[in-house]
């Protein structure tokens, strides 16, 4: 280097610098606000609805599952079906299960295909007459009640309705918190 | 409370040394002379880390193949909060650290900066050039609009063209016999994870080799007793920063970024075009043709960095004031001259536009969902100056009823005799009678029933050619044979996507004579003026599939 001059503090007045310091963090704090607030709404919020009358929005959709004079009372059956579902920038046509029991009054429910608890797909065990889940061994009734096992609540049921004898499903509400 | 925060830093300072570090880096003493002109390096940095920043937000929501890149940068530019922001930040952010790293160089170089011993710190720098070009060139493909699309056709087709290496050098870029998904996977990698990682080894070496050497004083410097970096310098690098990112944000928020039309490789009307600081290399290949056309592509480019790279080892003699440093002036000047020429006369010989490319796709397109009865509606709309009774949601005129709602309560029928006589159907009001023709009235009620406060926005973005164009469309009744957007008969083939199946040419020369190009067709022919012909093409060409 070959300088033997103290090296200065800049600027030297205090007053000076504690503004220079001040200035540094504000406009540091600004820049910060500028691009955190955005990236943060960018991240954290949902995409605007599609647009309108883009089909597969499952919200009033109604899918067939399949015929209603199939089915015995009392023993279920996993039905098979294809919806349209908005999958980001797409609409993707996916297929769907879900497990339907007829009662003996005819009054009939279907299940969604997923268990309560971490949603792995539960089946019908027609020897213990009990939906089984195999990850946790999760047992549900015939009406979706939890009877053991970690799952949290009790089978989410479809909106269904019955247009000559084909049963449609419609959203899928999750069922309440509570169970008996 | 001072005390804790103390014992803290004394803590981290124990276990990591990171405070010490820290403290070193800010205060290390720089010439005296230092201030306001060394700016430019901090700038360019701080915006690498805004470019690397906003592109991983964008690429949280991109899909980078053919397929799926211009939906889903839609889908960000449309759906997603804050989607438009953030890819106007990385687009405009692109252009701005061109800018400040071609600052940051004319200054160093102005100043003689790379002298002895700081030839590395040149050199790196120099290699960082081309790594920000490099970003430009491979971030461009990756919209896959037509722009995109026949932009990289071009660099594809320029790297051929390199004696000996050309070949291997397509291959490499993956555009064997035309730009597809290879291309796309080649120039993502090289976008998003080979050039990142680069160049933050490069800043990284970069600025420790500016600590190694210091900061280049002056002559008369080693008189003077040097300062401390931190606050002052750090100021006004903070300072230059705020500007360049107020000017960024600006740009971001006001100026809209256009999304064109999806890539199609069938498309021979579109000229590609490159971004802004690519036009003077675009401009000398114009001006070099035929066997020169190597000069332009390989030779002037390379002759340039040859250049940059042999400048320090050039130019050896001793720092001397800027002044006296008349050579560097004037290679600045000479080359600031030959690029702006360049620039200019490229862009004043621009072939104007056709209006298919100016539809921005990334704006509202609820338009293109209307039938062309009802787009044709819009023309009459705005030739009765129907807005200025009724508003459209807040903010319109409320002499007449808001008509976004109209078509709640009321049918067709209604409407046409109320077009005819206002009087008659609601008695007392001041609205006149519409002097239009029944065809013309249906058109009107049919876009009146399609308005809701939703879609209104259709009104004011639908474009004036498309407009017209369903005019054409609606006085043709090309409605009889061919379908749009689900509205009209099959008898012909639907019109929706006709942009991907045929070229414009195709269409324009089926109109005059369709048999002779689809063989067995039952169309008639058609003889349209200049005008409507290319309103109607440009209009069909924008209908979505």
């Amino acid at each position: 280097m070959g300088n033997d001059l103290p090296v200065v503090p800049e600027p030297k007045e205090p007053t000076r610098r504690r503004l220079y310091v001040l200035a540094i963090q504000g406009m540091g704090a600004l820049m910060g606000a500028a691009m955190g607030i955005p990236a943060i709404a960018y991240l954290f919020s949902a995409p605007r609805a599609p647009q309108e009358s883009a089909p597969g929005q499952s919200n009033g959709q109604w899918v067939e599952a399949g015929d209603v004079a199939s089915l015995t009372p009392n023993e279920p059956v996993e039905m098979a079906f294809r919806r349209n579902r908005v999958d980001g920038w797409k609409v993707i046509s996916e297929k769907g299960s879900a497990w339907v029991v007829k009662r003996p009054d005819q009054s009939i429910t279907a299940f969604g295909s997923q268990c309560t608890h971490l949603g792995c797909a539960y089946h019908w065990d027609d020897g213990k007459d009990q939906f089984i889940c195999p990850c946790h061994n999760s047992l549900f009734s015939l009406d979706g009640k939890v009877l053991a096992g970690p799952a949290p609540r009790p089978l989410d049921r479809y909106e269904t309705k019955i247009e000559n004898g084909k049963l449609m499903l419609g959203t899928l509400r999750e069922s309440s918190g509570s169970q008996s | 409370m001072k005390r804790r925060v103390d014992a803290a830093v004394g803590w981290l300072e124990d276990r990591t040394g990171a405070p010490g570090l820290i403290h070193h880096f800010l205060y290390e003493s720089i010439p005296a002379s230092s201030g306001w002109r060394q700016v430019f390096g901090s700038v360019a940095v701080f915006l690498f880390l805004v470019q690397a920043f906003t592109g991983i937000l964008l690429a949280v929501n991109y899909a980078p193949t053919p397929g799926d890149a211009y939906n889903s940068l839609r889908y960000i530019l449309t759906e997603v909060t804050g989607g438009r922001l953030i890819r106007g930040l990385h687009h405009w952010g692109a252009s701005m650290i061109i800018v400040v790293v071609a600052l940051h160089m004319i200054q160093v170089f102005l100043y003689g900066a790379y002298k002895k011993p700081r030839e590395g710190t040149w050199l790196v720098g120099v290699l960082l050039l081309l790594l920000t070009l490099g970003y430009g060139l491979t971030g461009y493909l990756l919209p896959w609009d037509n722009r995109a699309y026949w932009g990289t056709v071009v660099v594809t087709q320029i790297a051929a063209t390199i004696p000996v290496l050309g070949p291997y050098l397509t291959r490499l870029l993956g555009g064997g016999d035309s730009v597809g998904v290879v291309t796309f996977a080649r120039f993502f990698v090289a976008h998003v994870m080979i050039l990142p990682p680069l160049t933050m080894l490069l800043i990284a070496v970069h600025i420790f080799l500016v600590r190694k050497h210091g900061v280049a004083p002056l002559p008369g410097d080693e008189q003077v007793a040097k300062k401390e970096f931190y606050p002052g310098q750090v100021f006004r690098d903070t300072f230059a920063i705020f500007i360049a990112f107020a000017i960024l944000f600006t740009m971001a928020v006001a100026v809209r970024v256009p999304l064109e039309q999806l890539a199609d490789p069938s498309d021979t009307t579109y000229l590609p075009r490159p971004e802004w600081y690519f036009l003077f290399l675009f401009q000398t290949l114009k001006l070099l043709s035929g066997p020169l056309e190597i000069v332009g592509t390989v030779v002037l480019p390379g002759a340039a960095v040859t250049a940059l790279i042999l400048i320090p080892f050039i130019d050896r003699g001793k720092m001397v004031r800027v002044a006296k440093r008349t050579t560097a002036m004037a290679c600045v000047a000479l080359a600031a001259i030959g690029w702006t020429g360049l620039t200019a006369l490229a862009v004043v010989t621009k072939p104007p536009t056709t209006a298919a490319e100016e539809i921005d796709y990334s704006g509202p397109t609820d338009w293109m969902g209307l039938s062309p009865e009802e787009l044709a509606g819009i023309a009459y709309f705005r030739a009765e100056n129907c807005a200025s009774c009724h508003g459209m949601g807040e903010g319109g005129s409320n002499i007449g009823p808001d008509l976004t709602r109209t078509s709640i309560h009321r049918d067709a029928a209604w409407m046409i005799q109320h077009f005819k006589q206002p009087g008659a159907m609601r008695p007392g009001t001041s609205m006149p009678a519409i002097q239009l023709n029944d065809s013309q009235m249906n058109s009107l009620a049919a876009f009146l029933l399609k308005l809701n406060p939703k879609n209104a926005s259709a009104l004011e973005n639908a474009p004036d050619f498309a407009v017209q164009g369903a005019l054409v469309y609606q006085a043709n009744d090309c409605g009889s044979c061919h379908q749009v957007n689900g509205v009209g008969t099959n008898m012909g083939p639907s019109l929706n996507g006709l942009a991907k199946r045929r070229s414009r040419s195709w269409v324009e020369q089926h109109f005059a004579d369709p048999p002779k190009l689809s063989p067995g067709s039952m169309m008639p022919p058609y003889k349209f003026s200049a005008k409507d012909m290319e309103r109607l093409t440009t209009y069909l060409f924008s209908i979505p599939e």
